[in-house]
């Protein structure tokens, strides 16, 4: 009860499911979905003094607890596994050098994921110098128009086993321009606010949003020639 | 609030970003516009289906030399 409760309050947090305010509109799929509870445990500020104060044990525990999450992060961002693997390497080892400046203002989570994004777009940028710039890019209304409009049904993602589906999402995040599958791998998958992501890539919260709607728009306009329930003829 | 409109404002939308005012103008638009339900529809689940997935493992190679090179610059192995 005290997980659906969590469950709950991190969805409403996230905004998916308006606290008190129902949608006039019943969509598909009006009960709210189990969803994966928050990331970060109630424990990880004493894990992080007890890491400052040297007690390694401790920063073993952050390694092991979020290793899986900065590796599929610096996956996400650079599509490469070596570039991958060294920007996961060096974003631990860094946030372990520099713990001591780490003030506590932020969550220890939010902020190994800054480095992580910082030593992955680095290595991106390095690989795709040409296509990976952080400026704003031209942005139309045309960008927004969206083409595929099919009923997708109530879990179009139980039609596929684990690893197809897996495979569906990264193929469709891995077609998106880097400044927006950066965008929403740190907004939707890794679950930071809009702030916070801002702060990781050194951006507006408005570029935040905008680049988020594309992203979102992109994708499911990717997602939808998989799980479109077409009309028989 | 025309379909053009809604679309600009839907990422908003669902995250729960979005002023009364607007939020009512968008209900009533879905209220006659079917595409433009199927659109917020079909963007709710895309949100959803990237939220509920977890990481897979750590490859058990990659996995090894993350905790090699830790041993190597902090002295010890990461308990596992």
């Amino acid at each position: 009860m005290a997980q659906a409760v969590t469950i709950y309050a991190n969805l409403l947090r996230r905004g998916l499911f308006a606290a008190g305010a129902p949608p006039l509109i019943p969509m598909s799929s009006p009960e709210p979905k189990r969803m994966p509870s928050t990331i970060v445990r109630d424990d990880e500020g004493a894990l992080v003094s007890l890491a400052k104060s040297g007690d390694l044990s401790a920063f073993d525990e952050l390694v092991n607890r979020y290793e899986r999450r900065i590796f599929r992060l610096t996956m996400n961002i650079t599509q490469n596994r070596e570039d991958a693997e060294d920007a996961t390497q060096d974003a631990f080892l860094k946030s372990f050098q520099h713990l001591p400046d780490f003030q506590g203002d932020s969550r220890f989570y939010t902020w190994l994921v800054r480095i992580a994004v910082n030593e992955a777009l680095m290595r991106l940028r390095r690989r795709r110098p040409n296509v990976t710039s952080l400026d704003e890019p031209v942005q139309t209304e045309e960008d927004l128009i969206p083409r595929e409009i099919e009923d997708w049904g109530p879990t179009p993602e139980q039609r596929y086993q684990v690893t197809e589906l897996n495979s569906i999402l990264s193929n469709a995040t891995a077609e998106l321009e880097p400044i927006f599958r950066t965008v929403f791998v740190l907004r939707d998958v890794e679950q930071l606010s809009t702030e916070e992501t801002a702060e990781a890539l050194g951006i507006s919260v408005p570029a935040v949003k905008s680049r988020l709607l594309r992203a979102r728009l992109r994708l499911r306009e990717k997602l939808g020639r998989h799980f479109a329930q077409r009309q028989q003829a | 609030m025309n379909c053009k409109g809604l679309i600009r404002e839907i990422s908003d939308y669902l995250d729960g970003e979005l002023a009364v005012e607007t939020l009512t103008e968008i209900e009533i638009h879905l209220q006659r516009c079917k595409d433009c339900r199927l659109i917020v529809d079909t963007t709710r689940k895309t949100i959803e289906i990237y939220y509920s997935t977890q990481p897979l493992p750590l490859p058990n190679d990659v996995r090894e030399r993350l905790h090699q090179a830790l041993i190597k610059r902090l002295g010890r192995r990461p308990t596992a």
